[in-house]
């Protein structure tokens, strides 16, 4: 990385260097922003079609039907196994492709180094390649659909040995290799800019928790993503050399003997997953509590209740995250003292997030409310993560977690939490910040219908899901009908669908205004919000190395309606 | 690793450490995860295999105690190439780091008949169980030196253009610790697999 361009000589680059293979990182944010929530939006297509089999199972497609090749869909029917490909590269696409980019690589690349004060990452290069090593993955991972034998049919989770025999897989994992990659070289970069480029005075304990939430976020990436590296090579092994990693002795498959050697566990390859899986569950969540956090204190104009206790929290988080991964797997076959030492580690990690949670329910009290399009996304945050966290309780207890094991009643749950918690948060984010990267607004009244129509069509397509998981409905199932305890509450499935297709169209305005508003919106003020942190000490959108001169930081990150100050915010770099 | 695109807006990095030395402990960090989730994963599967091959009955300990030796030396002469860079003697350093990357080829080398036997005899990573752990872990460390060649080999290549650049000790010594760590590796890999 011999770079030693200096920021001018960027203003006179050819557009190519400047918008495409930049190294600023707020062009970088940009486009994983950009491209993540392109994945996002292609993975919700994936749910769409396959709700429908849900819905109405066996029916043709509508619309799209005609459009889906003969040997996946044959007069626009879904097949059984292009219905597990839609399933399994829905959970991929969204988790790795979609959610993890957007709240680290997109946010996290263009707020971080603002709000330290900082005037770039520390290894711009290095964030630039993450970014496409990110693209090359993703687009592997979207060509597996026309590779022969399709894309990925053994769930997001790959579980072997079916991954390890059934088509596609392979695709899977040499893109999730190059995703893996680019996490790792992404959080490398954030821990090193974090501890390392402060600006003068932004000691560790005056970081906005936005910053925590991406520090604590990094180094469960950089932990836990190599292991899960680590089982995907031992997974193509398997695959393309033979060997039999995941594969014990005398497997049997239609009838018959494996001509493997043998000798390999698939248990081995559930905890190697799971053991980046769970802390992959922070990594979702932290960046949008960071989100979270930044605007309920801006729009309650008073400082964050317990700031310590919530940076305290979130450090516990990330230890503790590394000691529950099992609890994904009680049914697994594991002995019941092993089990009851996943229960108890569960239960303790609840303790921090009901702490987060309740800090920032607390953060509220007393507060003239400011309204705002992305306050209401905050506010939406609260209960329904809560939701998201409580319906977890009873599947971290092992003797009700027999009955809801891989029920709908699990799906709901974690939706709660990824869907209304941290989705909802990360669009929350663009209202807060859109005036900063574009510096214009974006539309009050469409963002409103925006909040309204998201947030309720979510509601519709999960809730009924605990209700179903509650009746015994299984995950995966091709055909719900075809098992008689699953019919009475057929018709939730529609209800879901409904309110799936709806969601969709509430996204309509979402986009509109984003694209409109880029180039047209009203003009915007250099701090509309009238907020504290440094990224609203520079210029909207920051130009090249951000400050004109270094910040230098004297106050908290959350100095709103101090006693015996001029106006209601007193922002960090501000003297006196 | 290191980056210095905004050197002339910083002073210094706010822990005292470089960017780049951060960044390769940190990269460091990750790659011992990695191997340890491949140790644990030999671990497991030796415990519950109902037999294990002795390794030193199927596996030519010679070759690899030589191995063992050619990466020690050629980390001696990886330190030896950096302690030449701090005292700016350009030949000597050139001699030691040429010398590093030649024995990391002769690792290799040696590696390639080690296998090259045990293809000629049909044994391939599906063999066993066995087989499949110490073909992955020696290939997946064999991948690892190549990296290490090739951050050696580059650096030699700029050191003629680069010598006098502030960050060029930095970055050995950068190369450096990654190369003890690649060495490292084996080290723990050996007597997994050969001796135990």
């Amino acid at each position: 990385m011999a770079d030693k361009k200096h920021s001018d000589h960027h203003q006179e680059q050819h557009w190519v260097w400047k918008y495409v293979f930049s190294v600023d990182h707020k062009v970088i944010g940009l486009q994983y922003l950009i491209t993540s929530f392109l994945f996002l939006l292609f993975g919700f297509g994936l749910l769409m079609l396959l709700r429908w089999q849900l819905a109405y199972p066996g029916q043709p497609v509508p619309l799209f039907g005609r459009f889906l090749p003969e040997a996946l869909a044959p007069g626009g029917v879904l097949m059984p196994h292009f219905y597990n490909a839609l399933g399994a590269m829905h959970g991929t696409i969204m988790v790795f492709l979609g959610m993890v980019p957007l709240g680290v690589g997109g946010y996290g690349n263009y707020i971080l180094p603002l709000q330290i004060g900082a005037p770039d990452m520390a290894f711009p290069r290095l964030n630039m390649m993450s970014y496409w090593v990110y693209v090359v993955g993703g687009i592997l991972m979207l060509s597996s659909f026309f590779i022969p034998g399709g894309a990925a049919q053994s769930g997001w989770t790959s579980y072997p040995p079916l991954a390890d025999i059934s088509p596609g897989q392979t695709m899977w994992l040499v893109a999730m290799i190059f995703v893996i990659t680019s996490s790792l070289l992404g959080s490398i970069n954030f821990i090193v800019t974090t501890l390392n480029m402060r600006a003068q005075g932004m000691t560790l304990s005056k970081m906005p928790i936005f910053v925590w939430g991406q520090l604590v976020t990094a180094v469960l990436l950089l932990l836990a993503f190599p292991p899960l590296e680590a089982a995907a090579v031992l997974q193509v092994m398997d695959r393309v050399f033979g060997t039999s990693f995941y594969l014990p002795t005398g497997l049997v498959i239609f009838g018959q003997t494996l001509d493997v050697s043998g000798g390999g566990h698939p248990l081995l390859w559930q905890h190697l997953f799971w053991f980046l899986a769970h802390p992959e569950v922070y990594v979702l969540i932290l960046p949008a509590i960071g989100i979270v956090a930044e605007i309920i204190a801006n729009n309650t104009r008073k400082p964050l209740f317990g700031y310590k206790e919530i940076v305290a929290s979130m450090l516990f988080l990330g230890v503790m995250s590394f000691l529950v991964w099992a609890h994904h797997m009680y049914l697994a076959g594991m002995s019941s003292k092993l089990s009851n030492f996943f229960l108890v580690t569960t239960l303790i990690i609840s303790v921090p997030s009901v702490a987060i949670l309740t800090c920032l329910i607390l953060s509220l009290r007393g507060a003239s409310i400011r309204y705002s399009v992305p306050m209401l996304f905050a506010l939406a945050f609260l209960p329904l993560f809560g939701i998201g966290g409580l319906t977890g309780l009873p599947l971290g207890l092992t003797t009700t977690d027999i009955y809801l094991h891989d029920t709908y009643y699990v799906i709901g749950h974690f939706h709660y939490v990824v869907v209304t918690g941290s989705l909802i948060a990360l669009m929350g984010g663009v209202y807060y910040w859109f005036p900063k990267w574009f510096g214009r607004r974006m539309d009050d009244f469409w963002g409103k219908v925006h909040f309204w129509g998201t947030v309720i069509t979510m509601n519709g397509i999960f809730f009924p899901m605990f209700i179903q998981g509650l009746a015994g409905v299984q995950r995966r199932l091709y055909d719900p009908t075809a098992q008689a305890h699953n019919l009475p509450t057929q018709p939730l499935n529609v209800v879901s669908s409904v309110f799936a297709w709806l969601l969709f169209l509430a996204q309509i305005p979402f986009i509109w205004n984003f694209f409109y508003s880029m180039f047209k919106g009203k003009k915007s003020e250099e701090n509309p919000w009238k907020a504290t942190t440094l990224e609203w000490a520079c210029p909207s959108p920051p130009p090249h190395g951000n400050f004109e001169t270094p910040p230098k930081v004297y106050r908290g990150p959350y100095e709103y309606s101090v006693p015996g100050a001029k106006t209601d915010w007193t922002p960090q770099h501000v003297e006196t | 690793m290191s980056s210095t695109a905004h050197a002339e807006h910083l002073q210094e990095p706010v822990t005292g450490i470089p960017n780049g030395k951060l960044g390769i402990w940190l990269f460091l960090a990750s790659e011992v995860m990695l191997f340890s989730t491949l140790f644990t994963t030999y671990i497991i599967l030796r415990v519950a295999a109902p037999e294990w091959p002795r390794g030193w009955e199927v596996l030519n300990v010679p070759l690899a105690m030589t191995n063992t030796f050619v990466l020690i030396t050629s980390s001696v002469t990886m330190v030896l190439a950096y302690a030449k860079a701090v005292t700016r003697e350009k030949a000597a350093f050139n001699k030691y780091l040429g010398l590093t990357i030649a024995l990391g080829f002769v690792f290799l080398g040696i590696k390639a008949i080690e296998y090259g036997a045990k293809f000629e005899h049909r044994i391939a990573p599906s063999t066993s169980i066995f087989y499949a752990i110490y073909f992955t872990t020696t290939g997946l460390h064999g991948l690892h030196v190549i990296g290490g060649i090739i951050a050696n080999s580059v650096l030699l290549w700029l050191s003629n253009k680069q010598w006098d650049h502030p960050l060029f000790v930095g970055r050995i010594e950068y190369a450096g610790l990654y190369w003890h760590f690649v060495d490292i590796v084996w080290i723990f890999l050996f007597p997994a697999l050969y001796l135990l």
